[in-house]
């Protein structure tokens, strides 16, 4: 406990971060007791009501509570990033980790498969993949995740070139280890610490990208609660409604920014040339 | 009598390199000769040094006897099997027979590892010991290098150079192998501390029976616990002669170049330290005839032409030089 303390006055900046963080996974986790009203109930006699103490945020065009509504989507849009970022952190490295310890044929395969992903806009591939499998946030997630494991490949496969070639991976081969002990041992405890730095930052990117997705009309459908979608929702009352866009929008800085910043606190953290 | 002699020779070989070979493709399409036709065997429970100057393939020479690296032609012979071509699980079975030493002991342990886990890895590997059984084991080998028990939690950073160096030998010896490769095991090392590594190798050798190959640069060093000193120059193995006759008998003139140019400080200093002129060929092109052609002084009109291969001169003593031709 006390040594939490002291590394938590090391890292001011993280500890704010963290606590941010948390705070907004507990809104996510708790929403149904922090949200006043249901938000999928639509009570039409309070469409598109200025906020007011009843209504701190407004209602939208069905007369839906928007405060209640931008707190469940924090639910939506923390738990389809959170999902993300764990799947092609975890996917991209062991395919970068392959590619990197065995080169060769599975390095060109890989490889060249990332390159093809590279080469498109990923926003525009992500439009496409979810569009020919169906717009939803599942096949919004499905769609991100195949054009952004590439970044983590690229990453841990570059991680592993600079580290095979040691002394002690050689030591270790001579000493008897398996191929799969030294991918386990050696490779995997020096390419994580990276890539949680990048996963942390990556989830403010992913939300964005999520959001973009549904503002589209190839994520999130209505009448799923999810920042981008209402967004879109709102984009018709811009001019009497500017409050239907603004929430849903701070709502978006906010988690984004703090989640970037906390991404930059632990990779200030883990950084070796600060020990 | 000298037919005889080989064939007993051959059978006390532990580890034989035969005709072992290896190019790496170079720019442009051409290869680069690292190691030539090189025939050199280990005799059991002896020293086998290998000495010569920096980038003569001495490196890529063990690289290949530890199965770093596949030789492109050629066998290598462990208690007469062939062990250059194994792959796989046979070949991870192979190499507890023998152990490496290297270079530069930092560089040689995982920076995240601590001593015990360094030490007992080969052994974990290979199913020798249960994980209950790391702590005491560990110490074992510890003691067996004259290290005390505390460096047991220790990360490679926070010991010395000599230290370090006595944990490299530890973890080569934890799985008991019959043949040890020290590749420059002491040259990252003081000069105070290098001597006490070579006692202790010499120490550790008595008592186990292993054979031992040791690479080093140093001329002086190497004679003093090989009991055959190889020179090798250019990918060549150029002399082949007893250690505690290198001195006394060396006949090639690149091996009396080096023991010209060894420097000490009980030598006598009235004599001149003698250097090699200019620089070895590029082993990516290297000429026809003798490899070091270009820097010996003796050069005649055949070395341009012809390779001198090794010849026996006496038993025990081979040299690859036009001069001592029969």
């Amino acid at each position: 406990m006390k040594q939490a303390g002291v590394f938590l006055k090391k890292n001011k900046s993280f500890a704010v971060f963290a606590a941010l963080a948390l705070a907004i996974v507990a809104v996510a986790v708790f929403a149904p007791w922090i949200a006043p009203y249901d938000p999928y109930e639509a009570v039409m006699t309070d469409a598109v009501q200025a906020p007011s103490a009843a209504h701190w945020f407004g209602t939208d065009k069905l007369g839906r509570d928007l405060f209640s509504r931008v707190i469940f989507g924090t639910r939506t849009s923390l738990a389809a990033a959170l999902f993300l970022v764990a799947v092609i952190s975890v996917f991209g490295t062991m395919a970068g980790v392959a590619a990197g310890y065995f080169g060769g044929m599975v390095d060109s395969v890989i490889m060249r498969i990332s390159d093809m992903m590279i080469a498109f806009p990923g926003m525009v591939l992500a439009i496409a993949v979810a569009g020919i499998m169906g717009a939803g946030i599942v096949n919004g997630v499905i769609a991100i995740a195949i054009v952004s494991w590439t970044k983590y490949a690229r990453l841990a496969r570059s991680l592993v070139l600079k580290m095979k070639n040691r002394d002690f991976v050689a030591a270790a081969r001579l000493t008897g280890s398996t191929t799969w002990h030294i991918l386990w041992r050696y490779m995997l405890p020096n390419v994580i610490p990276t890539l949680i730095v990048t996963g942390a930052t990556d989830i403010g990117t992913m939300i964005l990208e999520l959001a973009g997705l549904s503002f589209l009309g190839f994520g999130a459908q209505p009448p799923v609660p999810e920042w981008g979608l209402m967004l879109n929702e709102g984009r018709a009352y811009m001019q009497t409604a500017p409050w239907l866009m603004l929430f849903p929008g701070l709502a978006i800085v906010l988690v984004v920014v703090v989640f970037n910043l906390l991404g930059d606190s632990l990779r200030d953290m883990l950084d070796p040339r600060n020990e | 009598m000298s037919h005889d002699r080989k064939t007993e020779e051959k059978e006390r070989a532990i580890l034989e390199a035969r005709h072992v070979t290896k190019e790496y493709p170079a720019p442009g399409g051409r290869t680069l000769k690292a190691c030539d036709d090189i025939s050199l065997a280990v005799v059991r429970g002896k020293t086998l040094g290998i000495v010569g100057e920096s980038g003569c393939g001495k490196s890529t020479f063990v690289k290949m006897l530890v199965r770093m690296e596949e030789p492109t032609a050629g066998e290598i012979l462990y208690e007469g099997k062939d062990i250059a071509k194994l792959k796989g699980e046979a070949l991870r079975q192979s190499r507890r027979h023998i152990q490496m030493v290297f270079q530069d002991p930092m560089a040689s342990f995982s920076p995240k590892m601590k001593t015990i886990d360094i030490l007992t890895e080969p052994l974990l590997n290979f199913k020798k010991i249960k994980r209950s059984e790391k702590e005491e084991k560990a110490k074992e080998l510890l003691r067996m290098v004259e290290l005390p028990d505390e460096l047991l939690c220790r990360y490679p950073h926070s010991m010395s150079g000599g230290q370090r160096q006595r944990v490299g030998i530890a973890r080569a010896l934890a799985l008991d192998p019959e043949v040890l490769v020290c590749d420059e095991a002491t040259s990252a090392l003081d000069v105070s501390v290098q001597e006490k590594i070579v006692e202790l190798l010499v120490k550790l050798q008595r008592e186990r029976g292993i054979s031992m190959v040791f690479i080093c640069h140093d001329v002086a060093l190497v004679q003093s616990l090989s009991h055959t000193v190889a020179v090798m120059y250019l990918g060549n193995v150029v002399e082949i002669l007893p250690g505690s006759k290198l001195k006394s008998e060396a006949l090639h003139p690149y091996t009396k170049a080096l023991l010209g140019s060894v420097f000490s400080t009980h030598m006598d200093f009235s004599k001149k330290i003698e250097s090699i002129d200019s620089e070895p060929p590029s082993p990516v092109d290297i000429p026809a005839g003798c490899p070091f052609q270009n820097r010996c002084g003796r050069c005649m009109e055949i070395c341009r032409r012809e390779k001198p291969l090794l010849r026996q001169i006496r038993p025990g003593h081979q040299t690859a030089c036009h001069l001592y031709r029969p």
